[in-house]
């Protein structure tokens, strides 16, 4: 997909001017984060789940080359395949490839954000091989020709009637406004597609280096229909998603569902073991597995390490201020919200994706809902850094840390500079108490007024509290 | 060529070079033990309690749980639903716990013994155990238990055994490895309730992609 992060700015103007856009996200503020804390209150155990989840994430990217070895060796064992992509050309590449040693015309996809970051589907299309969306939300999407806005949730930024109109479309149907319709319009129309496939892909929440499993978690069994139909399936995943031992997923397990959509549990937990067993009367011949690196083994070690942590339950922007704003697309690339303002930068570069980092108010909602206690403003802050190190951040950035600097550098001037400034905009504000334009900063009242500064400075009254 | 550049980014990442054998024989340790991380009390419970608690969770789950005093009630249970839904076939899996069912009282049923086909109506399975925590199923693949039984039809019959009631996951990872010696079968399934999706305006519809309707026969054993 067309990288659009340079132009945060502009595409969170529209997105906050898009009605429709943001009454769908209006539909995110009542869900998610209130199914996850209902969830969280059910199960008493859930910060301490928490916590043995961060420390066995920490250990196994501690050993994650021993481990990653120890899966291929048993996915090998079982009859499949390991395949090692250091990008995503060589990922999309190795996938072709398999395609045409089944001389497959169409693939049935489950959903898979990595598929979505290497851009898989642009890649089959144009080399002859039809991939087709079964997740109903990538359904909607592909038949658009638009892409996720969310990881877990990818058509969150449409409403029914976006869902009716390309439906009436592209089904030729008469237009139905009833999501259960539908969603059995979906049904019907995909049936044949999974039977009909050369090729199933889908991608992998974990991948169990004891027993060479990779497990998928869905909802709606798309999923299933994807891998167990076609002759072959296709696991696309990334490096990061290796456990242990079935135990350890089990941690990770009851995290996921209680951190994503506040279920106790997915209705479908998946293991997928190698290809059909002798006797087996369905279920694919073919097995293999894709790992995609993609720049997060050289996260390894580095101050991002903490980032590898990450289970993609979604939680950070289901409760993100700025994602409930502007919405996934905002964001410009593939990975929205907190989460993706931190891989972002990694995966297409600072350059690129410098005004993401930036793009926080640093509340700390993030962190606190986070399944793995990843600590995503700091993980920010680091880009930030790094964006200032390169002289990447605009002039008037860097002009206007530079001035704070000075004086935060020099106190009497800086009490000097409060206390007037402090004088100023109370004049400015007058009776009301709020300002509504300040010369300079039209960016931040022209979306809200700026209330006057109250009460004495911070400065004085440490003064007379130590006095008294 | 991208293995070796990738374990080399990890490893230079970790600040060494390949893991000593010592280190690897450490992570073998740790995968042979299967130690349990924390398992939270909720399924930690005699089997009554927990058999409780699997009904209690799967209904949460929009399953619907018929519970059955003998395996022998499994088929005019089956056959009066289909009844009232107006369905004539029934698709089943071959083990033995359904081969050995007599079907001759649901005389309107028609019963075929194969993997599920786009169309069918309704299926039937054993499963391997069933986890009260949350009120899941476990299934897996094997000669005699096609996956696509789970997933294709558009109503799914499940025959559970009480005494296959366990508490938490991590007491059924122990029973599939005691029963499979360690080799998992080509597929798992762990299904809590009929499939749904909420992609749409984020309301749950129920009956996505997978059965629309999740119909346990719990059995008294």
């Amino acid at each position: 997909m067309q990288i659009t992060s340079p132009a945060f700015k502009e595409n969170a103007r529209i997105a906050l001017h898009d009605a429709g856009l943001q009454k769908a996200l209006g539909n995110l503020k009542e869900g998610f984060p209130v199914k996850r804390s209902t969830a969280v209150a059910r199960m008493p155990e859930f910060e301490q789940l928490r916590d043995e989840g961060t420390a066995l994430k920490n250990h196994i990217l501690e050993n994650l080359d021993i481990y990653l070895e120890q899966f291929e060796a048993n996915v090998i064992k079982n009859g499949g395949h390991v395949h090692w992509c250091r990008t995503p050309e060589d990922a999309c590449k190795k996938i072709l490839d398999i395609c045409k040693e089944v001389d497959a015309k169409t693939v049935t996809k489950g959903k898979s954000m990595v598929s979505e970051e290497i851009n898989l589907n642009d890649y089959l299309e144009k080399n002859g091989v039809e991939p087709i969306e079964t997740d109903l939300g990538e359904y909607i999407l592909q038949l658009r020709g638009d892409h996720p806005s969310h990881i877990i949730a990818p058509a969150i930024h449409l409403n029914l009637e976006d869902v009716s109109e390309i439906f009436h479309e592209k089904h030729k149907r008469p237009k139905s406004s009833d999501p259960k319709v539908l969603m059995q319009e979906a049904r019907e129309m995909l049936r044949e597609k999974f039977a009909g496939a050369d090729v199933g892909i889908t991608g992998a929440n974990f991948l169990v280096a004891e027993t060479g499993s990779s497990i998928i978690v869905t909802n709606e069994g798309n999923g299933d229909l994807t891998q167990t139909l076609p002759k072959t399936h296709i696991v696309v995943t990334s490096i990061e998603k290796v456990v242990p031992t079935l135990e350890d997923m089990t941690l990770f397990l009851r995290l996921l569902a209680r951190s994503a959509t506040g279920q106790e549990f997915t209705v479908y937990n998946t293991l997928s073991t190698g290809p059909r067993r002798a006797g087996d009367q369905d279920g694919p011949e073919n097995f293999h597995v894709v790992l995609v690196d993609n720049g997060r083994s050289e996260m390894v070690g580095s101050e991002f390490q903490e980032m590898l942590r990450c289970i993609r339950c979604s939680a950070c922007m289901n409760h993100c201020p700025v994602y409930g704003a502007v919405g996934g697309h905002s964001y410009g690339w593939v990975y929205p919200g907190p989460m993706g303002s931190v891989l972002t930068p990694q995966m297409i570069g600072i350059e690129e994706a410098g005004l993401l980092p930036n793009a926080s108010t640093f509340c700390g909602k993030c962190e606190s809902v986070c399944p793995v206690r990843i600590p995503l403003p700091k993980l920010m802050r680091h880009w930030r850094e790094d964006e200032f190190s390169k002289h990447l951040s605009p002039k008037a950035v860097r002009w206007g840390i530079g001035g704070w600097a000075f004086f935060a550098k020099r106190p009497t001037l800086y009490r000097l500079l409060s206390i007037s400034s402090n004088l100023f905009l109370r004049v400015m504000a007058g009776k009301k108490g709020h300002i509504k334009k300040i010369p300079l900063a039209g960016g931040w009242t022209d979306g809200r007024d700026m209330p006057a500064p109250r009460g004495k400075t911070f400065m004085s009254q440490y003064k007379s509290r130590k006095q008294s | 060529m991208s293995k070796a550049e990738i374990l080399g980014n990890i490893r230079r990442g970790l600040k060494r070079g390949e893991a000593t054998q010592d280190q690897k024989q450490a992570v073998a340790n740790r995968i042979n033990k299967h130690a349990r991380n924390l398992v939270p009390q909720r399924a930690q419970l005699p089997h009554e309690q927990q058999v409780a608690l699997f009904i209690e969770m799967a209904t949460e789950a929009a399953a619907q749980i018929y519970q059955l005093e003998s395996i022998n009630d499994v088929p005019k249970t089956c056959a009066s639903w289909l009844q009232d839904h107006q369905i004539d076939t029934l698709v089943t899996a071959s083990d033995e716990a359904i081969t050995s069912l007599d079907w001759s009282s649901a005389t309107d049923l028609a019963c075929v013994q194969r993997v599920a086909e786009i169309g069918d109506a309704a299926s039937l399975t054993t499963s391997f155990a069933g986890i009260a925590e949350t009120g899941t199923l476990m299934l897996h693949s094997g000669a005699t238990s096609p996956t696509t039984l789970n997933f294709l039809p558009d109503n799914h019959f499940v025959i559970l055994k009480r005494s296959d009631i366990v508490g938490p996951y991590e007491d059924v990872w122990q029973k599939l490895r005691e029963t499979t010696k360690g080799d998992l079968p080509r597929t798992v399934n762990m299904i809590t309730g009929p499939s749904r999706s909420a992609d749409i305006e984020q309301t749950l519809q129920m009956g996505a992609h997978g059965p629309k309707d999740l119909i346990i026969l719990l059995i008294n054993d």
